[in-house]
């Protein structure tokens, strides 16, 4: 288990992360959200020994990230937000070069990274600076993975890669995540959020929210009602100008709305506000909370 | 070990790959060798030259005739006394005086060796060089005729002082000074601006969430420069032997190990830097401003120290290469042995200690 207990970090003025307390099960698929400047990078590079908390302490698996740093990192793996490859050197030889800084054999866990090299192999001696966005990402994993860390941390993998690889991605982190390995892994995409086991919201340096996904769905304390109207914009000021509103959010091509009383009668509330401006008829529906609507509302708070 | 290894396969294979890099590595070297060389060796013509003439006889006038109808030199004015000979030399009036003592031609026949006193402006040692060996051949052809028609055996000689460097300081100190150069720029910008690098790009995090140990890192970091900067001296040394005829007269083992201890110096300062600089540029500027130009314009290289106000030359005493430039002269022009320049390596090992603990202190294991 990795337990974050209490941390505080800053950076001179500013305060990248207060009072952070996680734990992380074993070999459990964890998302950790927010947008950019949240503190993501930084919970992450205390995780891996790169910094260390002002305050608080981290255990991950009974080490101390401060005390027992040389063990940690034998157990580690870290693919850092700029994917760390050497432009200059080969697919082959930057993945050697990470085995062996490890003290491995590039063949002694091919099996763990077999799936994931095999779709790059074909360009093994081409330079890894010549790879496309998803290329360099599933290199850069197979070398944050080739020596078989107990935890692998992916500080925003998915960033600057298209759709369709990060989906394959994400798909490639649940094996990984079979194979007995915690996996820790940094979003900015809100879409993403779903897809661990577990997902937590980081928003200007505080947790906001910790659980599986139904978790934090559920969380979300209002009805919740998605309209629509021949001008969402004007829709969206004028729900938001409502001393009754709790939220109201462009969500797609809808808005999400939820008024801030339970017994409270939307049908009317909306007929009545169609007569006040040019917005056509208001239709709308009840619907579930998404991850997106639970972090949006936290994060307003 | 192996780890060790792996990581400096991989910074030769970075050097390898980067033709820009193999150009300056090899490259510059070689040029500056070359462009130094033949710009302290140029041609010098119509200097501007004083005679005093204390005995005025027909010996001394033709030996004068003989100077001032060479393409080299050019009366520029008489004098009548040595201290007019020094006010000109300040004013930069002339840069040569020939002084012929009185009783030249009567010395000559009855006593043998005489003198003919020639004083040089030194402050430009090369040309100095020059101007004397001219004057010298000039003086010999002179004896020759008179040999031939005055059936003496006198003998006439050049008595040399130079005017301002009296030691010649600088003549054939190109190629000290562009190996301590050449040295400094490789190991200490070369090797900065490669740690700098990975840091910029973030590989050096990667590599620190690793067990390899930062002394793995950096060791494995500059063993392919030191191979490099030691081939280098090795290049500056032959060429300026071939085409300038350096000599090499004290030990080569000496030179090669006084060579491999700046190397070190410069290393240890290239990790010191790189552990105050995040980014490429950073350490570019750092390494260049604090460091290549100093060791150009304080060591001694190119100024010699003793035209220096007494502050800068205190200053210069804080350059390594002014120590490395001292050795390499005595050993390679002078010939002289470990016992003549051990205070100077003691000064340069003292150096690289101090730098190389700061750097340790300095290089840290994590991020910050």
């Amino acid at each position: 288990m990795i337990r974050i207990a209490d941390v505080t970090k800053s950076f001179g003025e500013n305060k990248a992360l207060s009072e952070v307390s996680l734990d992380i099960l074993d070999e459990e698929l964890f998302v950790l959200i927010g947008p950019d400047g949240a503190g993501k990078s930084t919970l992450f590079r205390i995780l891996v020994t790169l910094l260390l908390p002002d305050k608080g302490h981290v255990l991950i698996k009974g080490l101390d990230v401060v005390k027992d740093f040389w063990k940690i990192r034998k157990i580690m793996g870290y693919m850092p937000g700029t994917f760390s490859l050497y432009p200059d050197l080969t697919v082959e030889e930057n993945l050697a070069f990470y085995a062996r800084i490890f003290g491995m054999s590039l063949g002694e866990n091919y099996p763990l990274i077999r799936e994931v090299y095999e779709q790059i192999e074909p360009f093994k001696n081409r330079p890894a600076g010549k790879l496309s966005g998803g290329m360099k990402q599933k290199l850069a994993l197979s070398c944050a993975l080739i020596h078989r860390p107990e935890v692998l941390v992916l500080d925003e993998p998915t960033t600057g890669v298209d759709a369709a690889s990060r989906k394959e991605f994400w798909q490639m982190l649940k094996k990984i995540q079979r194979e007995g390995i915690t996996v820790i892994v940094s979003t900015a995409y809100m879409d993403e959020a779903s897809r661990g086991d577990r997902t937590c919201f980081l928003h200007k340096g505080k947790l906001l929210k910790a659980g599986t996904p139904e978790e934090i769905r559920e969380s979300y304390p209002f009805p919740l009602y998605a309209c629509r109207s021949k001008d969402n914009f004007a829709l969206l000021k004028a729900l938001r100008n409502e001393p009754s509103t709790a939220s109201a959010m462009l969500y797609g091509k809808t808005i999400h709305y939820s008024p801030a009383r339970n017994d409270f009668s939307v049908g009317t509330f909306l007929s009545d506000l169609e007569g006040t401006g040019n917005y056509g008829p208001i239709e709308y529906r009840k619907t579930t909370p998404s991850m997106e609507d639970s972090f949006a509302f936290l994060s307003k708070q | 070990m192996k780890r060790f290894l792996a990581f400096t396969i991989k910074e030769f294979r970075h050097i390898l790959r980067d033709t820009r890099t193999l150009l300056i590595l090899f490259g510059i070297p070689v040029v500056e060798i070359v462009i130094f060389g033949y710009v302290v060796t140029n041609e010098i013509r119509h200097v501007p030259v004083v005679i005093l003439d204390k005995s005025k006889d027909v010996t001394t006038q033709k030996i004068t005739d003989r100077i001032l109808a060479s393409p080299w030199f050019l009366e520029e004015t008489k004098v009548k006394s040595e201290k007019e000979i020094h006010g000109l030399f300040k004013k930069g009036n002339v840069r040569l005086a020939v002084i012929f003592g009185p009783d030249f031609e009567k010395r000559l026949m009855t006593r043998g060796n005489v003198p003919v006193q020639v004083i040089a402006d030194g402050s430009d040692p090369n040309a100095a060089r020059l101007m004397v060996g001219y004057l010298n051949a000039i003086v010999l052809q002179a004896q020759k005729d008179l040999n031939k028609g005055m059936n003496t055996t006198g003998r006439l000689f050049i008595k040399t002082r130079m005017e301002f460097n009296p030691e010649l300081k600088g003549a054939f100190m190109f190629v000290p000074g562009t190996i301590a150069m050449i040295l400094m720029l490789i190991s200490a910008m070369m090797t900065s601006i490669s740690i700098a690098r990975e840091k910029e790009t973030g590989t050096m995090e990667a590599m620190l969430v690793s067990p390899l140990h930062p002394l793995q890192i950096i060791i494995g970091k500059v063993v392919p420069y030191v191979v490099i900067a030691f081939m280098d001296a090795v290049i500056i040394i032959a060429l300026g032997g071939a085409i300038f005829g350096v000599p090499l007269k004290g030990s080569l083992f000496l030179l090669m190990g006084e060579v491999t201890l700046f190397i070190f110096l410069s290393l240890s300062l290239g990790i010191m830097f790189s552990t105050m600089s995040s980014t490429q540029m950073e350490a570019m500027f750092l390494s260049f401003f604090a460091l290549l130009l100093p060791t150009v314009l304080l060591s001694g290289f190119i100024f010699p120290i003793e035209d220096m106000p007494v502050a800068l030359q205190w200053f210069s005493a804080l350059m390594p290469a002014r120590w490395f430039i001292v050795i390499l002269k005595s050993i390679m022009l002078k010939g002289a042995g470990f016992l003549y320049v051990w205070k100077e390596t003691l000064i340069l090992a003292g150096m690289t200690m101090v730098f190389l603990l700061v750097s340790i202190k300095k290089f840290t294991i994590r991020l910050e």
